[in-house]
């Protein structure tokens, strides 16, 4: 249970994919201009990732080795075109907010890289827990990040405004501020949070 | 891995892969069809609603004009023309800028509201969310104002630092004012719903001279 618990919360820390992986940089940069905007973001993608985590450590011992990529793919794009479905049909308007993004969870390297690297070696339920511990890894760098430059770009938290109507620093909405608060978290993210 | 790369195993397992896969999407497909299209419909309702006066009906028709088809929504009550919800779209700064804009039959816009658009946040993107940008479409008058930005001499006030939304915000205004004026006043019978060159170049003269009618 404890290995289970390990493999969350390496997620989290030890392989945060945002900070220490440096995986799925685009989505990151990308939709992190509210603080919002990443939490659905990195849910969207937790979603994708622990459902394909599990169907591929299921099928995977079936899967000749030649042709594992095409047949991975095919299960990822069908969890994400779900996802989009049920954004869809559910949630229209963060659907239309993050856009393009969803589809191209199909092709983000944490989804494919787990499958690679772990689902396919691992049973189903340590799978599952991987899946969880990176995706809310993600989603929490996205958080985080969506947060400061909401902060700083808008001047609101979580879409509550408290500098009264003013204009915030537009840079950090735009995308160098993207760039320049990944790069300050990453350096305050390996100081203090990572440890082998 | 436990199988083997052979033809006839590969073969077997992406078939059955995209088999199962393409199963799974159809049943989802079917499943979240209804709500899909509520949404969708709810939404439209929504910024009808919101740039009309109240109606209880709707029509959904198509029109053409200057050789761009327009989807709008004709709004009755009672049986009475209330105005026309045109969708109207234009290139913004970043992308399409797409509107939902209403227009009284006497040619007076009643109110806008922006469907989709992909302008820069904090800047163009104040289109939908600026008060003071917003309310100025609110019985904006063709006949009596021009449908420009002041830079270019005439009568909106763009949002500072976004003049090229604020033009395309415009020009798509423009666009459903022509779209009306060629519903309410055909040149000639069938030229709200069939294209013909010469009802276009009649448009064109009209979208110049604002105060012609």
């Amino acid at each position: 249970m404890s290995n289970k618990l390990k493999l969350i919360t390496d997620g989290l820390a030890k392989n945060n994919p945002t900070f220490v992986l440096l995986l799925g940089m685009c989505p990151t940069l990308a939709t992190t201009t509210s603080a919002v905007n990443g939490l659905s973001m990195g849910l969207a993608t937790l979603f994708v990732l622990v459902l394909s985590n599990m169907a591929i450590s299921a099928i995977a011992p079936a899967v000749p080795d030649k042709v594992h990529i095409p047949v991975y793919i095919v299960v990822i794009a069908t969890f994400v075109t779900l996802l989009q479905f049920l954004m869809q049909a559910y949630t229209p308007a963060v659907y239309e907010t993050l856009g393009l993004f969803i589809p191209l969870i199909v092709v983000n390297c944490i989804v494919l890289g787990r499958a690679e690297a772990f689902a396919s070696k691992n049973g189903v339920l340590a799978s599952a827990c991987d899946g969880l511990g990176v995706g809310l890894g993600f989603t929490a760098s996205l958080t985080v990040l969506g947060l400061v430059r909401e902060i700083f770009g808008s001047g609101s938290v979580f879409g509550w405004n408290f500098i009264g109507g003013h204009d915030g620093m537009l840079a950090f909405v735009m995308a160098p501020g993207a760039f320049i608060c990944l790069g300050y978290l990453m350096v305050l993210f390996n100081k203090f949070i990572k440890k082998d | 891995m436990a199988v083997q790369s052979n033809l006839k195993n590969m073969a077997a397992v992406l078939t059955l892969t995209c088999l199962l896969c393409s199963a799974v999407l159809g049943g989802a497909y079917a499943l979240t069809k209804a709500p899909i299209d509520a949404a969708a419909r709810e939404k439209t309702d929504k910024a009808i609603g919101q740039v009309l006066p109240a109606f209880d009906e709707t029509s959904y028709e198509v029109a053409t004009v200057d050789g761009k088809t327009y989807p709008y929504y004709k709004a009755l009550r009672g049986g009475d023309l209330v105005g026309y919800a045109v969708e109207s779209t234009t290139i913004g700064f970043g992308g399409n800028l797409s509107l939902m804009v209403g227009i009284t039959p006497d040619g007076v816009v009643y109110n806008t509201s922006v469907l989709s658009h992909s302008e820069t946040p904090g800047l163009g993107a104040k289109c939908a969310s600026d008060a003071k940008f917003m309310a100025q479409w609110k019985g904006f008058d063709p006949s009596s104002k021009i449908l420009t930005v002041k830079k270019d001499g005439g009568d909106v006030d763009a949002i500072t630092a976004s003049t090229i939304t604020s033009r395309a915000y415009a020009l798509a205004v423009q666009q459903a004012v022509d779209v009306v004026k060629a519903l309410e006043d055909p040149v000639e019978p069938g030229v709200t719903e069939t294209t013909e060159a010469e009802g276009q170049v009649e448009k064109s003269q009209t979208q110049e001279d604002p105060s012609h009618e």
